[in-house]
């Protein structure tokens, strides 16, 4: 549907580099791309037109012209910057010197709060903190409910009261509570609200001066378009948040509404939401969003997640491998084992920079079935060695394996599409990819 | 001046709004770049996307070189045919054929689908019609708890299993028991899942084909609840979900804010599904057919 970033902005790349010097003109036709990216990620309208102004300030100038690369030059200038927009650190939730910490959660209908509330409370008591889940929700039907499953799942103490509707009270009193039993994080979840709703922003209000929170979150939606600005600047002005979590950043969302938000109210993102289960809770890096949001890849974040799939040691063989490029279908046939454990296919693929442009791989998860069975169907000589794989070859594996010779050749090829793709990290220390390019 | 505050003066500015914005650029005078300019500006802000709002300026910028558009009030009519046109003729949600009529409702998380569902489920008890709500969301916690108030309030029946069960085995007993009792119309909840979840789109494409194991031909409407806060990543939603259980309409939700919901533009132009449904508060009663007619004319007046 969408051409990704990257690839166009590789093309422009090529061109550029093709033509020797950048000029201002190609700058132009560079942000123009970047701008359209910056739009369809969802940035903000007005956010990306102050953004692309800042970046032409700083690409025409002697940095760029003079570089030999100039179409790299750019790109690295609109990451550089967008990375220092986003925030440079990942930052933490602070904690109160005198116990309790409360922590209010804040949000529009939907965007996640009561499940980030509970992530958010798992999270502390991994740390070996002790945090209370405050049902503050009275108005969506079951919200208590469904906070004190939560708090069921993760063993951590719910504190709610249905008999009455009004959350200042409900909070009141759980702050006593968590007093008494010594509860050092009380997490407040609150009812989703439109940040228009007069009445129910002034009832938040009252919750906040009733309990004093040390940290305000705004629980925003991944997926939130240009309404992101109004949203993060109404509650800002007329609550005041301290950070935010950003939720559904599992999905193929480009997550612009992080610049959009950050940048309205220069307040930290603080974690993001990456799954349904409780402990899919992450630190934000402000590289990756970076990454993501110019459709570059989360390189990072899949080499995170690959960690907790594959063991030391077979990370240790496998970089080996690739530094050897000796990469063989046995060692395909091995990694394709354990990126199935790591989760749906197309998610963990899209986070390789680079993936896009490799058309013929397809994301079928039954496709590494078959995969596998033609690559059992090679005798061992072939396995290591691909270019021995004549058509008889081929054919005999085919048969052997229960496909096509096309089915053969496409395993052949992104075999060696791979290769070439690993290839790319050889002789890069610690297989980082710098800032998320790809070249 | 900084960026942040150069950023914050130019939204202040933006914080009028849409319909203020194009009255703005609907003076008096010529059509000018300027003109188009702000015209792009405002609709990329209604999350029309950056390529509809330059299809849309540039089909402008040719009538007004043929002369056919001289001053920016003859603007406010063409742009008004033109998105309308868009849209296409209104597709109101209609109970038809035997009964019962079975809806299945999908979408992401948190775009409001069981409160749309009570909503709905009100709204059809209020036409005369018999409900009866299929809590196919085994999975959120306390999900099926929400819908049963619904159900009270609506006065719309209920069939649960427990939390954990297989979705396809309630929406089955749900249809069974509909046809037993002789009630009109099955509304089918599911849990909120992200179109990239292809294990969840799995179990969600094995709950439509066991709509039709126990009715053939069920479900009969697929309504697919997109959130109008949700930007450019709607029509992925749309796209995903169709090609998984085939949408046949939209309910677009939470227009009381200040999100425009301007994606359904392109849904309606690259997949041609309609929208049926609008949600626009929290009542009960906040649930209205679309209208386009409405939909655009709220846009610019």
């Amino acid at each position: 549907m969408f051409e990704s970033v990257s690839e166009k902005l590789d093309a422009i790349f090529k061109k550029l580099k093709g033509r020797g010097l950048l000029k201002e003109e190609d700058i132009e036709h560079a942000l123009k791309e970047i701008r359209l990216a910056l739009l369809e990620a969802d940035v903000n309208f007005r956010v990306v037109k102050d953004f692309v102004e800042r970046i032409k300030v700083k690409a025409v100038g002697k940095e760029v012209l003079e570089s030999l690369t100039p179409g790299q030059q750019v790109i690295k200038i609109v990451n550089d910057e967008l990375c220092e927009l986003l925030g440079n650190s990942n930052s933490r939730i602070n904690l109160s010197p005198n116990p309790p910490t409360v922590i209010m959660m804040v949000g529009l209908q939907g965007s996640g709060k009561t499940t980030t509330s509970a992530k958010l409370a798992a999270f502390f008591k991994k740390e070996g903190r002790r945090p209370m889940l405050v049902a503050a929700d009275l108005q969506r039907p079951a919200a208590i409910d469904q906070l004190i499953t939560l708090g069921k799942q993760i063993d951590v103490a719910v504190y709610s009261s249905r008999d009455t509707k009004d959350p200042v009270l409900v909070t009141r009193d759980s702050l006593q509570r968590a007093k008494i039993q010594a509860n050092d994080v009380l997490i407040i979840d609150t009812a989703g609200r439109l940040h228009i709703d007069e009445t129910l922003m002034g009832e938040l209000s009252n919750v906040k001066y009733a309990v004093s929170p040390k940290e305000i979150i705004l629980v925003a939606d991944a997926m939130t378009g240009q309404d992101a600005v109004n949203i993060a600047k109404q509650f800002n002005d007329q609550i005041g948040i301290d950070g935010v979590i950003l939720t559904k950043m599992d999905g193929d969302a480009r997550g612009g509404a992080a610049l959009s938000i950050r940048a309205i109210t220069e307040k930290p993102i603080k974690f993001i939401g990456v799954g349904e289960k409780i402990e899919m809770l992450e630190p934000f890096y402000p590289d990756r969003i970076a990454s993501r949001i110019l459709g570059m890849g989360d390189m990072l974040s899949f080499i995170e997640q690959a960690q907790k799939s594959f063991e030391k040691k077979d990370a240790e063989l496998l970089q080996k491998r690739i530094i050897e490029d000796s990469f063989t279908f046995d060692d395909l046939k091995d990694q394709l084992k354990k990126i199935r454990s790591m989760g749906p296919l197309e998610s963990v693929l899209n986070m390789i920079p680079g993936f896009s442009k490799m058309k013929n791989v397809t994301v079928d998860d039954r496709e590494f079935v078959r995969t596998e069975a033609i690559i059992n169907s090679m005798t061992l000589r072939e396995r290591a060695n691909h270019n021995i794989l004549n058509g008889s070859r081929r054919k005999r594996i085919a048969l052997g394996s229960g496909t096509s010779v096309a089915d053969v050749n496409r395993v052949i090829k992104q075999y060696i599409e791979l290769k070439k793709m690993l290839k790319m990290f050889k002789g890069k220390k610690n297989i980082k990819i710098p800032k998320g390019f790809p070249f | 001046m900084g960026f942040f505050d150069r950023l914050k003066q130019g939204l202040s500015k933006t914080k009028q709004g849409f319909i203020a914005k194009v009255e703005s650029i609907f003076t008096d005078r010529a059509v000018d770049e300027e003109t188009l300019e702000e015209l792009e500006e405002t609709l990329i802000l209604s999350d029309i996307g950056a390529a509809g709002a330059a299809e849309i300026v540039g089909h402008l910028k040719e009538m007004a070189a043929k002369g056919e558009i001289k001053q920016s009030g003859s603007v406010r009519e063409f742009l008004k045919k033109e998105m309308a046109a868009m849209l296409g003729s209104a597709k109101p949600l209609v109970i038809f054929g035997e009964k019962p009529f079975v809806i299945l409702t999908v979408g992401v998380n948190g775009v409001g689908k069981t409160t749309t569902i009570g909503k709905l489920a009100d709204r059809l008890r209020n036409q005369g019609h018999s409900v009866m709500l299929a809590a196919g969301d085994t999975f959120r916690a306390a999900a099926i708890e929400q819908l049963e108030i619904w159900a009270g309030r609506s006065g719309a029946q209920l069939v649960k299993h427990q939390s954990g069960s297989d979705p396809s085995a309630v929406v089955f007993d749900a249809i069974e028991a509909a046809r037993a009792r002789g009630v009109d119309v099955v509304i089918i909840d599911t849990a909120g899942r992200l179109h990239t979840k292809s294990p969840l789109m799995e179990e969600l494409k094995k709950v439509k084909r066991v709509c039709n194991k126990a009715m053939q031909g069920a479900p009969h409407e697929v309504l697919l609840v997109v959130d109008a806060t949700n930007g450019q990543n709607a029509l992925r939603q749309t796209q995903l979900f169709n090609e998984a259980v085939g949408v046949t309409g939209i309910a677009l939700t939470k227009l009381d804010g200040t999100a425009k919901g301007g994606i359904v533009f392109a849904i309606r132009r690259d997949l041609n599904i309609p929208v049926k449904l609008i949600g626009v508060g929290e009542g009960v009663d906040d649930l209205q057919d679309f209208v386009p007619e409405d939909f655009v004319r709220a846009l610019f007046e």
